[in-house]
């Protein structure tokens, strides 16, 4: 039976979706789905692993040292004796932690920096921006291992927030230049009409607009997090004692691990944060694609 | 169509271009069909959504996937355009029909100089002289749309939208196509300019005998340039007469409403007021497409679609009670 | 004491530097006079092509930008003096409807949003009537139904559907003045007459007057009372509407009248008409339409013309012929 619903008076050649956070779930996206399949499978690894898997097994001296994969330790264990697998278990979760902490901070700072000074332009914008490109400038590993050497051994939260410095200039950027397109929208000046307060547009108008963008540039802030932490780590600095993948593999080489052949201790961690990068990969690309159609119509082009 | 009347330059019939969607497949043009005779200014016209730019797109063979050329036949000079490969199709285009698309005037290269674009649109489809006989041949399209020889040299920047609008008419019958396809020629154009560029049509077609296909959407414009008009709907053909019968006695309703809508220059009238529930292209009831306007339905027009079919000399209309 | 509602007296508006160069300074308005009456309810129109100012005349009032030199008087108050409170009172007074239906709404919200935002903002809720009760009767009042368009998201409408929408919100606030930026120029031509039917409904039935900016003489012809004709940040004729368009002075304005496709095919353009080649910059002196005027003189070019009424009617027109 016919439905003689209102349609939209626009001509169908021309009219395509727009962007916005409702536009990604129309379209099946493999690259999303698999990044968020094997972010999924790693977080599950390491929060049903622990309830499966007693810490004992992490312990000093809990069984022979430097044994290889064996029915008790499936992963072998490392020079101190600790199970390589156990030790993976309760690592994952504090690797994520820094990067979500960290991008997640570095995001939230960063975008709200970004559209304060995209909305109001002039000197607040000029500051921020200048101020965000001299940050994106400098190598940021450098000026983290000067500030983690100075500080010693510290606390995950600690290594995050230093970690998270450096990443708010991307969202604000990221942000600022889609807030400096969108303040002259016709939907911004009925706001204005409205009554509405500046910090009102740019927090309820604008922003949910840029979800596409904030949400593509927390997942980059949280590798980026993940990297740097995984960089400081290697270096011999940052938190020292509880246990990461990182921090594994650090330990693993300063005790030569590769030379002696010992390759179950250095092999899973580095399997497992490879997986974490590219499934970080690929969830950034999807989300970028949903932030700029014009990628998506490219890759659908293509069918 | 009887054989006493002059050789059609385009003949489309029953044209049909869908897009799939993700709630179902719009029928942008659904049955069209339609002829334009040499010499003569077809105009067509229609709102938003009606498909006319659809169409367009459909006879030069320009739609994009996902949208699809359904079924139909595009008979250009006696070729069925529909069934031409690319390379003897990219000949035609151009040489044979060309297109002024909409928004045409901002689609100018803006880093190249005017002279240059035309004559580099004109070597691409062959055209093989030398430089001077190249700058002689653009100069004197630059005149047939009434532009100075200054132009020959500016870059698009230069140009108010009027200017750029003839330059993109000069390079549209830079190689004497037997059609032109304008479609909006005139939208963004304040109303001074939009009349210069409707009378340099004018002049072309005087000039050249070229055929047209004017699309558009304002009623009055059609009024001064065209000679038959054919009106558009929901993808589909309601009415197709010569310009003096549509607006001194329109027959399809729809015809009617957008004759009363044109609002007088001249004198003071009550505003003529309608509702507007469009049809959803992706289901539309059957039967007539109008029939949620129309004034004047009956249980007919909601089961059977009416036909285009003859009433008087040059005259079509789609309406069961016409 | 003003005695007019809206008052614009001799508004300038420049952009640019503070640099007196000519080339460097845009001047989008210059001296514009123009006042709706406290009453009757009057729609008044101003119609200008693109380049003439409209749109800075637009964002004058509505308070967006402030004058170079002159004041917007509002009820004898300065529209650019006000702050905080008065500001809001202002903007209840004052709405606005716009020209793309799409644009004006944001489309991560339903359109609902819109009304909302006025609500809170105006304390509609407070005041004792039922806000929701206030939504549907000014959708009624623009002849929809709540029930067809509320919880639906913007692009699930039509742009008829939409502008009413927009016009429903302005109305809830019982404005004394809604300026109307071409608000039928991207509705189709069948449906125009719908909405501009609204806007003389609004005029007649809630006394509100309207200020309707656009570029179509026609639709202005035939639903505002009065009008100014704008040229190039000059008011180059103004009066009452029909008295201006059916006896136009100015050369500019009759070429325009000329220039509108008279919807008759035995009446169709003959004579060619030459725009007098690319027209830019800007006279120093003289009228600003010296350049493109078939009637010009010599005096036309060393001052410019002030307006000079005509006989016994609303009507001035600024030139010397």
């Amino acid at each position: 039976m016919a439905s003689t619903s209102i349609f939209p008076q626009k001509d169908p050649v021309v009219d395509a979706p727009r962007p916005g956070a409702r536009r990604i779930l129309g379209r099946v996206n493999w690259s999303l789905v698999l990044g968020i399949g094997l972010l999924l499978g790693i977080l599950l690894f390491g929060t049903a692993g622990r309830l499966l898997v007693s810490r004992d097994g992490m312990k000093l001296g809990a069984s022979d040292f430097a044994a290889p994969p064996s029915r008790q330790n499936p992963l072998g264990t490392d020079t101190a004796g600790r199970s390589v697998l156990v030790m993976m278990i309760y690592g994952t979760l504090p690797t994520l932690t820094i990067g979500l902490i960290a991008g997640g901070v570095g995001t939230i700072v960063g975008a709200s920096l970004g559209l304060i000074a995209g909305y109001y332009g002039g000197p607040i914008d000029t500051v921020l921006h200048s101020v965000a490109d001299i940050l994106l400038g400098v190598p940021s590993l450098m000026v983290l291992v000067v500030f983690a050497s100075y500080l010693g051994d510290m606390s995950i939260v600690t290594m995050s927030a230093i970690i998270a410095f450096f990443a708010w200039p991307w969202p604000a950027r990221s942000v600022r230049s889609q807030t400096l397109s969108m303040r002259e929208l016709a939907y911004v000046e009925m706001a204005k009409l409205s009554g509405c307060s500046d910090l009102e547009i740019i927090f309820q108008e604008l922003m949910p607009n840029l979800l596409p963008y904030i949400a593509s540039s927390f997942v980059r802030a949280v590798s980026q997090g993940i990297m740097a932490s995984v960089g400081l780590q290697m270096l011999g600095l940052g938190s020292l004692t509880l246990i990461t993948l990182a921090l594994m593999l650090s330990n693993a080489f300063s005790s030569a691990a590769l030379t002696r052949g010992l390759w179950w201790w250095w092999l899973p961690s580095t399997i497992v944060l490879t997986i974490l990068f590219i499934a970080l990969f690929l969830v950034t690309l999807s989300l970028d694609e949903a932030a700029n159609p014009r990628l998506k119509a490219a890759r659908r082009g293509g069918e | 169509m009887t054989d006493n009347h002059p050789r059609v330059v385009l003949d489309v019939e029953n044209l049909q271009v869908q897009y799939p969607t993700a709630l179902g497949d719009i029928v942008a043009c659904r049955n069209v069909s339609l002829q334009v005779y040499r010499g003569e200014i077809l105009g067509l016209v229609g709102e938003s959504g009606c498909g006319k730019s659809t169409l367009a797109m459909a006879i030069m063979r320009l739609i994009q996937p996902p949208g699809r050329i359904v079924q139909g036949r595009v008979v250009l000079e006696g070729t069925d355009l529909l069934s031409l490969k690319e390379g003897r199709l990219r000949q035609m285009r151009w040489q044979q029909i060309a297109l002024i698309p909409q928004g045409a005037m901002s689609s100018l290269n803006p880093v190249m100089r005017i002279g240059e674009q035309i004559a580099d649109g004109m070597r691409a489809h062959g055209v093989e002289q030398s430089r001077g006989q190249m700058d002689n041949r653009v100069l004197d399209l630059l005149a047939a749309v009434g532009l100075p020889r200054s132009v020959h040299n500016m870059y698009p920047h230069e140009l108010s939208g009027g200017m750029k609008q003839r330059v993109c008419i000069a390079m549209a019958i830079s190689l004497h196509p037997s059609l032109i396809i304008a479609d909006e020629p005139t939208s963004a154009l304040d109303v001074v300019v939009q009349r210069l560029v409707i009378q340099t049509l004018m002049e072309i077609r005087q000039r050249l005998n070229v055929s047209m296909l004017l699309i558009g959407h304002d009623m009055g414009l059609q009024a001064q340039l065209v000679d038959r008009i054919a009106v558009m709907y929901a993808g589909r053909i309601m009415e197709v007469a010569p310009v003096e019968e549509i607006f001194d006695s329109p027959l399809h309703p729809y015809t009617r409403l957008l004759v009363e809508s044109i609002p007088s220059i001249k004198e003071r009238k009550p505003l003529r007021v309608t509702e507007g529930l469009m049809l959803d292209l992706r289901d539309p009831p059957p039967g007539c497409a109008f029939q949620l306007r129309c004034g004047q339905t009956s249980e007919i027009c909601r089961s059977i679609e009416p036909p285009l079919l003859q009433v008087a000399p040059e005259h079509y209309v789609a309406c069961h009670f016409c | 004491m003003s005695q007019a509602l809206l008052d614009v007296k001799k508004v300038t508006k420049a952009f640019g530097n503070g640099l007196l160069k000519s080339q460097d300074r845009v001047v989008a308005l210059d001296s514009v006079d123009l006042s709706i009456p406290h009453e009757p309810a009057t729609i008044v129109a101003v119609a200008g092509e693109s380049g003439s100012g409209k749109t800075t005349l637009a964002k004058l009032v509505l308070g967006f930008t402030k004058p170079t030199a002159g004041q917007i008087l509002f009820a004898g108050q300065d529209v650019a003096d006000l702050r905080g409170a008065q500001l809001i009172e202002y903007r209840r007074q004052v709405q606005a409807i716009f020209q793309d239906p799409y644009e004006v709404f944001n489309p991560f919200y339903r359109v609902n949003h819109v009304f909302d935002q006025v609500i809170k903002h105006f304390q509609l809720a407070d005041k004792g009537d039922d806000p929701e009760e206030a939504v549907k009767t000014a959708l009624n009042m623009t002849g929809l139904r709540p029930e067809d368009v509320l919880g639906k998201y913007p692009h699930q409408l039509s742009g008829g559907q939409r502008q009413r929408i927009m016009i429903a919100r302005a109305l809830m606030l019982r404005p004394r003045l809604i300026l109307a930026d071409e608000p039928v120029s991207m509705i189709d031509a069948s449906l125009r007459a719908m909405i501009l039917e609204i806007l003389q409904r609004m005029r007649n039935e809630q006394s509100i007057s309207f200020l309707y900016i656009t570029h179509d003489l026609s639709t202005a012809y035939q639903i505002s009372d009065k009008i100014y004709i704008l040229y190039r940040g000059w008011i180059v004729e103004q009066g009452d509407t029909a008295r201006v368009i059916e006896n136009p002075q100015h050369p500019y304005l009759q070429l325009l009248i000329d220039s509108v496709p008279i919807p008759d095919p035995s009446q169709r353009w003959d004579s060619a008409i030459s725009l007098g080649g690319a027209v830019d910059g800007r006279e120093a002196t003289g009228c600003p339409f010296y350049s493109r005027c078939p009637a010009r003189t010599r005096r036309c070019l060393t001052k410019r013309p002030s307006l000079r009424p005509i006989e016994g009617e609303d009507h001035q027109v600024r030139c010397y012929l």
